[in-house]
């Protein structure tokens, strides 16, 4: 490393072209793409949603300046960069509206202390920092992290930031609001109670906090994420493998259980609407320091975290599944790497190319 | 296929064209030098003649210093089938044969032969056209080539002739007018001032390869030169010309690096010079428009190559130009002739902005590779301290040969090069494309190369280690033997000894192993 470093500071070779890109552009890019999903989710689910991304912003920021400092890494550099944002963010959707502020500092320190910097920093992690910190926090905090707030459609009293700020900080509601009226289970974790329960699937998706194909709200939701990611795509910030490949194993194998079984397992629409599908397709599966980089790979890590996905939604302890696909896919990446790299230009034609 | 200003006249075949992977679309620059005028560069007082200016076995000088030299004189030759003679660009006394330092990556020095010119720029009285030309046969035609000293003019400076000289039969002769670096635009000039020249230089190269088909391919952003071009085919079929039938020309998409050998194959033909390979193995033959001009001099005018086209540009030159340039003159003198650099913070690249290479100063000599003085902002060459990967994989997507950038880059740093070798490291080109798009502005090319020289010379000394064991292990066995011999032969003589039979070894009839004891004594002297 030190040669090679040496070496390139030595002479400058070709190309002598301005760059264009920058890592700063494309986490900026990717902050853009997440504006229609974020405006959605809190119009259609309340402040929290903006009180959680404020504080794991702001806590993101403070982590990545402290290891930053600690590691004595140069900060106009790197905490600007947009990064430690884009993690934030990613893990403050992925929360409950309505939770205690400690739960999104929590989650930041995780993902930035611990996922990020302790493996070295920008580039080096070997998970998804924002999806570690989530996963974190769900398993320490299961209670707090499965009380969705109700979609505001259903809510008597929808709180103002000002009364979510004092929720959030002070853990204290307006009187004559209890903070089981203003929560509820999620759809995808009704849904699993109920079948648990021995009611079939059409029954349960006829409960109030169901809406046209998923859950109440968050299938438009869903729908914002989806505009963003598609416009991903057509800024190539991110190429069309990992989302598409995810969202049509989900697809298809949440169609197969629907067909064999439309009792127990929910329609496809509702796994593509419902939960984290879209943020994880394209936003989260697609973190490219942790996903996998050939084509064929990023097809077949994208495919593995839609089965994975279904698995856990439909026989897994946890209502969603898009952390934990991601993760445990991203284990694989390495070796999916070595085994897809595609055939070389002028190399005898393999399996799956031209 | 854009259809600009081409005008159709000529009923077009709408030739089918294929799209190489990856590649960028760049910023063309093309009109900051002038394509449409060459200009005539000034005689420089001296010229400095690399003896190797192409790939292959140096040339010897066949001159001495103090010796006066004739414009076209011979000053250094070789009998090596891939190398190439260097000839005097103008008269003048040779005043040293000495080491200069080289338009090269590593600002390597080579020898040097030193013209100091007389001003009269003449011309070897034995430079004439060759007589009846059309009669001449492939084998003829390709020595003429080959005594004029000229080697591909695209960048890779390989013998000509050498390479007119395919083991197997060609199907398809491809004349590379894509010129897709930007800045460049040294073929656009040619084009536009000898079209005729270029497409009968082409001519007699179909007849040395004898294929059936030709193809001028030109990027669709040089309509002018794709016009002329054309014109220049028609007219020649217009007269009944040999062999104009078979050629046409074709418009490539505009996308960098289409003039690159292999793409501009894959678009042309749909077929991939195989991994490590040469066109020819799939038929084909690659030539720059330069190079068949080159050739057209050469046998139609008798006139070696010792001139050639160049652009002087970029946003640090006052007066960017196309100019007609002596081989050996100093690129200082070409920026005078340009109107100078506009500051001192300028950088100066030899080629273009892509693939150029970087000069230490402007004392270097112009070589038969030189397409462009690139004279840039000195700022563009600072390199900014790069961030670190994040793997987007976007240098995979724009990799002309398909390689993943991203781990090449992995495994260089860490020196790991059984996995450079499954990455195929050795395939990459260094276009320079994966290192535009990369976010984290990472220097890739350089590491490329670095890993590669690094590559070679751990091969070098792993090959030499593997010699040494070799000849350790021969010479244990070899002094075994020996040892065993020498036993046997005691044994013998005892043998005869007590059989009271004495019978005399010739020396010759003495077996190898009395032999190999000479041999052994030499080398432990040694």
């Amino acid at each position: 490393m030190a040669d090679a470093q040496s070496m390139s500071e030595r002479f400058s070779s070709s190309p002598f072209i301005p760059a264009s890109a920058s890592v700063g552009a494309v986490m900026r890019t990717v902050l853009y793409a997440l504006v229609p999903g974020i405006v959605l989710y809190a119009l259609l689910f309340g402040w929290g949603v903006i009180v959680n991304i404020l504080l794991a912003s702001i806590s993101s920021l403070a982590f990545e300046l402290v290891m930053l400092v600690v590691r004595g890494r140069p900060l106009r550099r790197y905490l600007f960069d947009g990064s430690a944002l884009v993690t934030a963010v990613l893990l403050a959707l992925a929360l409950p509206p309505l939770v205690a502020w400690w739960i999104p500092v929590a989650g930041a320190f995780v993902a930035i202390v611990a996922a990020k910097h302790l493996y070295g920093g920008l580039g080096y992690n070997a998970f998804n920092p924002a999806m570690a910190g989530y996963a974190v926090l769900l398993i320490s905090f299961p209670r707090e992290m499965s009380i969705w707030a109700e979609p505001l459609a259903l809510a008597e009293h929808p709180l103002s930031l000002a009364q979510t700020l004092v929720f959030s900080l002070a853990h204290q509601l307006p009187d004559a609001l209890s903070f089981d009226a203003l929560t509820s289970a999620t759809p995808l974790d009704y849904l699993r109670t109920q079948v648990g329960l021995g009611r079939s699937v059409r029954d349960s998706v006829g409960a109030p906090i169901f809406g046209h194909v998923a859950g109440l709200g968050m299938e438009w939701v869903n729908a914002g994420y989806l505009l963003g990611g598609v416009w991903l795509i057509y800024r190539k910030v991110i190429s069309w493998h990992i989302p598409v490949a995810v969202l049509a194993s989900l697809a298809c194998i949440s169609g197969i259980g629907f067909v064999l079984d439309p009792q127990v397992y929910a329609s496809p629409l509702l796994h593509l609407f419902g939960g984290a599908s879209m943020l994880g397709a394209f936003f989260i599966a697609t973190d490219p320091i942790t996903a996998s980089t050939t084509p064929w790979g990023r097809i077949i890590y994208g495919a593995g975290i839609g089965v994975l996905i279904f698995s856990i939604r439909a026989w897994g302890g946890y209502p969603d599944g898009v952390a934990f696909a991601v993760l445990v896919m991203g284990l694989t990446v390495p070796l999916v790497d070595q085994y897809t790299v595609p055939r070389a230009f002028g190399a005898r034609a393999r399996h799956g190319d031209g | 296929m854009a259809e600009s200003g081409s005008a159709g006249r000529e009923k077009r075949g709408m030739k089918k064209l294929w799209r190489f992977g990856g590649g960028v679309k760049l910023s063309g620059h093309k009109t900051v030098s002038d394509p449409a005028k060459v200009q005539r560069a000034p005689l420089p007082k001296r010229l400095y003649l690399p003896l190797r200016q192409h790939i292959g076995a140096p040339a010897e000088p066949v001159v001495e210093v103090g010796s006066y030299v004739y414009k076209g004189q011979v000053l250094a030759v070789s009998s090596a089938f891939v190398s190439a003679p260097v000839h005097a660009p103008s008269s003048g006394t040779v005043i040293a044969i000495e080491k200069h330092t080289m338009p090269h990556q590593s600002g390597i020095a080579e020898e040097c032969a030193v013209i100091e010119t007389d001003g009269a720029d003449r011309w070897h009285p034995d430079i004439a056209p060759l007589p009846r030309p059309g009669l001449l046969s492939a084998d003829e035609l390709r020595a003429r080539i080959r005594e004029a000293g000229i080697v591909g003019l695209g960048g890779a400076v390989f013998p000509s002739a050498a390479k007119l000289k395919p083991p197997r039969a060609i199907d398809t002769l491809i004349l590379n007018g894509v010129e897709c670096e930007p800045y460049i635009t040294c073929d656009d000039a040619l084009m536009r001032s000898r079209p005729e020249e270029i497409v009968r230089g082409l001519l007699l190269v179909q007849r040395v390869v004898e294929s059936a088909e030709c193809i001028i391919a030109v990027e669709d952003n040089k309509p002018e030169a794709i016009a002329r071009m054309r014109d220049a085919v028609e007219k020649l079929r217009a007269s009944g010309v040999g062999g104009s039938d078979a050629i046409e020309v074709v418009a490539v998409p505009t996308r960098f690096p289409a003039g690159g050998e292999k793409q501009l194959i894959k678009v042309l033909t749909g077929k991939e010079v195989p991994q490590g390979g040469l066109p020819y193995e799939i038929g084909i033959v690659c030539l720059n428009v330069g190079t068949t001009a080159a050739v057209y001099d050469a046998v139609y005018e008798g006139r070696p190559l010792v001139a050639r086209i160049m652009t002087v540009t970029g946003p640090q030159i006052r007066q960017p130009a196309n100019f007609e340039v002596l081989i050996g003159t100093p690129v200082q003198d070409m920026l005078d002739a340009a109107g100078g650099v506009v500051s001192d913070a300028h950088t100066l690249i030899m080629g273009g902005p892509m693939m150029g290479t970087r000069l230490p100063h402007g004392q270097v000599p112009v070589v038969k590779a030189s397409n462009c003085i690139l004279v840039e902002n000195a700022a563009l060459a600072d390199r900014q301290p790069a961030m670190p990967c994040i793997r987007c994989g976007t240098c995979a997507t724009v990799c002309p040969i398909n390689l993943l950038p991203q781990q090449l880059y992995w495994h260089a740093r860490g020196k790991a090069y059984d996995k450079l070798d499954r990455h195929h490291l050795a395939d990459c080109i260094e276009c320079g494309c994966c290192a535009v798009v990369c976010p984290s502005r990472i220097p890739l090319v350089q590491y490329f190369r670095y890993a590669k020289t690094e590559k070679a010379a751990q091969e070098a000394r792993d090959a030499f280690a593997d010699q040494s064991r070799v000849r350790m292990q021969l010479r244990e066995a070899r002094l075994a033997r020996l040892a065993r011999e020498q036993e046997e032969r005691k044994a013998k003589r005892k043998a005869a000894r007590l059989g009271k039979k004495k019978t005399k070894v010739p020396i010759d009839q003495a077996g190898p192993a009395t032999r190999e004891m000479a041999g052994e004594a030499r080398e432990v002297v040694a």
